[in-house]
């Protein structure tokens, strides 16, 4: 029997709520999954390209390495041997990649939205409004993760 | 006494007869002081017929023997023709000049197009300071400037190249210098009117301007062929309509060979039909200054209007809390708003309040008595309660470097209100105390990354002050290092921030 949910503490947004909003795409990355354990990463994605190189100058950002939405940001290594490329899903300008989670990458699993987050992207001023197409608010993201948990357990 | 004197008779009759005004015939023989200017124009003309007028009397007696008892003028004209033909006489007076000089009070004159004619006296500056009276300024000095056709120029040029030929003949020695300005003569006639219709002086250095620009369309084309002979003096503005400006055709003027000038423009100027024509009259006031210290006591109140799009965001702001008052009391036309530094929407300003200043443009009213201010201020105070102003005072446009020295150099102090995941104890806090120059490196905050370079920035923290403290506080993502959250081990968040005092002496503080 389920118990009534005490009366809710009165919730200050955090920080990532007061000034942003999230955009998720409909999915769950493996590495953030219980049991994983990150070994490292890289910003190196190709021979000729590292996103640790990005410099941006100016107030216009110039210099910035363009990214397109299968744009590779980075890849992790996980300590089972699996090896993941996380893509930039946005396009717009690199500003900065995250150097903290080279030195410590649990954090990007402990505190994956602040100080474990991979990169800082400004879209085009034009598709600041559009580049949220094919996105989903946190509610419809949640709507979707559980029907997801449901039909899972559901067929097991 | 009539200033002209024997050696300028030559000179004022060639000018005279070429149809030109008696106050220009004084600025080409150097008539250096005012007086003779202020005089009427009929007068000046009847003084001036009757100067050169002895002349015709002095050859009669040289040239006729007997002298004659009763002549006609006509007749007298007639012999004198004759004599100067047959080589006799240095003198020779034209037939047509004299029936000129009969006319000239008629003709407009084709140096100053009748700008020292009708425009210098006073009907026309009655006129002017009506248009001022109605404007509804207050002033207790003004500024005049007024604005000539550019082909003056031309026409001065060619009027003094022909008294320069004339001054050769007799070996005078009159310089270009020794010619009073058009603008001068002009001014030295208007002034004393203006001061006298409007009962204030005039002085250089006042806010107030009343400027009248004249214009002549009958002759715009007489500077054109300047451009042909002087193409790199005319180079096209994009602000300024003609090309022909006063500066271009003066920079030619200077350029061009005497002959060339000679072959393009006639010499002496002719006779235009009509005077010059009035543009516009206008008055404006010169910017004053208010400054103060304002208080914030909303976290709901952004200090400049906030519109995206064209959509206020958030009702008021504090800017124009303060300013709207100003604008109506001082009958202003806009107004700019500057500020020793700002505060974010949601943040409060305590203490003595943060320094500003108010531009106030085009204002026609500016003169309060320092208890009006006090009760500006007051009605300031009373018509909101998110915003206080304090030491609300007239300052002058260079106090206001003062301000903005604050933004950079002085501190500031803040309090804060802060959540730490954690429960946190009195002794956790304490190293707080032992901070005294805390060094943290300070990436460009996220939420203004999109308007501002990315930068990493070192800051030095006395006594626990800083810009951009939220992020000291959050970390703003790790990028603000170290942070409250990294040097106490936790996960902080900040709730309220107040701005306690903003550590700027200026504007002085006064006793309420």
């Amino acid at each position: 029997m389920a118990t009534e949910p005490e009366a809710a503490e009165p919730v200050v947004p955090s920080l990532v709520d007061r000034y942003f909003t999230r955009w998720y795409k409909p999915e769950s990355h493996p590495v953030l999954q219980s049991g994983k354990t990150i070994k490292s990463i890289s910003y190196q994605i190709s021979t000729n390209c590292s996103r640790l190189q990005n410099k941006v100058s100016g107030k216009f950002k110039r210099g910035a390495q363009f990214l397109t939405e299968l744009a590779p940001l980075c890849k992790i290594y996980c300590s089972d041997g699996e090896e993941y490329t996380v893509s930039s899903c946005v396009r717009g300008r690199l500003m900065e990649v995250n150097e903290n989670i080279l030195h410590k990458p649990s954090i990007l699993q402990e505190k994956p939205s602040t100080e474990g987050y991979i990169a800082v992207v400004l879209p085009k001023f034009e598709e600041s409004k559009s580049i949220t197409e094919g996105l989903l608010t946190q509610k419809q993201y949640e709507e979707v993760m559980v029907k997801r948990i449901n039909a899972t357990t559901a067929t097991s | 006494m009539f200033p002209l004197t024997e050696e300028n008779k030559h000179v004022a009759q060639l000018l005279l007869n070429t149809g030109t005004c008696p106050r220009c015939i004084f600025r080409f023989c150097g008539v250096d002081f005012h007086a003779p200017y202020k005089l009427p124009y009929k007068e000046l003309l009847n003084e001036l017929q009757k100067f050169l007028e002895t002349e015709k009397d002095e050859l009669i007696l040289e040239v006729m023997n007997p002298p004659p008892k009763k002549i006609r003028l006509q007749e007298l004209e007639d012999s004198i023709d004759n004599l100067s033909q047959n080589g006799e006489g240095r003198i020779s007076v034209s037939h047509v000049g004299s029936t000129a000089s009969k006319n000239s009070n008629l003709n407009v004159c084709n140096v100053c197009l009748g700008i020292l004619q009708e425009f210098c006296e006073k009907d026309f500056i009655k006129k002017v300071c009506q248009k001022v009276e109605a404007s509804g300024f207050e002033f207790t000095s003004l500024v005049f400037s007024v604005s000539f056709p550019p082909q003056l120029s031309v026409r001065e040029h060619a009027a003094w190249l022909l008294v320069k030929q004339e001054m050769g003949k007799q070996s005078l020695s009159l310089g270009r210098d020794d010619i009073v300005q058009l603008k001068e003569a002009y001014k030295w006639i208007t002034h004393p009117l203006f001061s006298e219709e409007l009962g204030v002086p005039i002085d250089g250095k006042s806010l107030f301007e009343v400027s009248v620009v004249f214009a002549h369309p009958e002759t715009v084309e007489d500077c054109h062929f300047l451009a042909a002979i002087c193409p790199d003096c005319f180079k096209p503005a994009k602000n300024k309509q003609s090309v022909f400006t006063r500066m271009a055709v003066m920079k030619a003027l200077n350029k061009i060979k005497e002959e060339d000038f000679l072959k393009q423009f006639p010499c002496p100027p002719n006779s235009p039909k009509a005077v010059c024509a009035v543009l516009e009259i206008e008055c404006a006031h010169g910017a004053v200054f208010v400054a103060g210290r304002y208080n914030k006591y909303s976290r709901n109140l952004p200090q400049t209007p906030w519109i995206i799009d064209g959509e206020r965001k958030l009702e008021s702001s504090v800017e124009e809390l303060i300013s709207d008052h100003l604008l109506a009391v001082f009958k202003a036309e806009s107004f700019n708003f500057s500020s020793s530094g700002r505060e974010d929407v949601d943040v409060r300003t305590l203490g003595n309040g943060r320094p500003f200043a108010i531009e106030l443009v085009n204002p026609h009213r500016v003169h309060f008595t320092s208890q009006e201010i006090k009760e500006l201020q007051q009605k300031i105070n009373n018509s909101s309660n998110k915003i206080q102003v304090r030491d609300l005072q007239l300052v002058t446009r260079e106090a206001i470097g003062h301000m903005k020295e604050g933004e950079e150099e002085k501190t500031k102090t803040y309090s804060a209100l802060i959540w730490t995941n954690k429960a946190i104890q009195k002794k956790d806090i304490e190293f707080l105390n032992d901070i005294k120059d805390l060094k943290i490196d300070q990436k460009t905050p996220l939420r203004v990354l999109h308007r501002r370079p990315l930068a990493v920035r070192a800051r030095v923290i006395h006594f626990m002050e800083t810009h951009y403290i939220k992020e000291f506080v959050h970390g703003d993502f790790g990028r603000t290092k170290p942070n409250i959250g990294s040097l106490m081990n936790v996960t902080a968040d900040i709730l309220e921030l107040d701005v306690e005092s903003v550590d700027v002496d200026w504007p002085p503080a006064l006793d309420d």
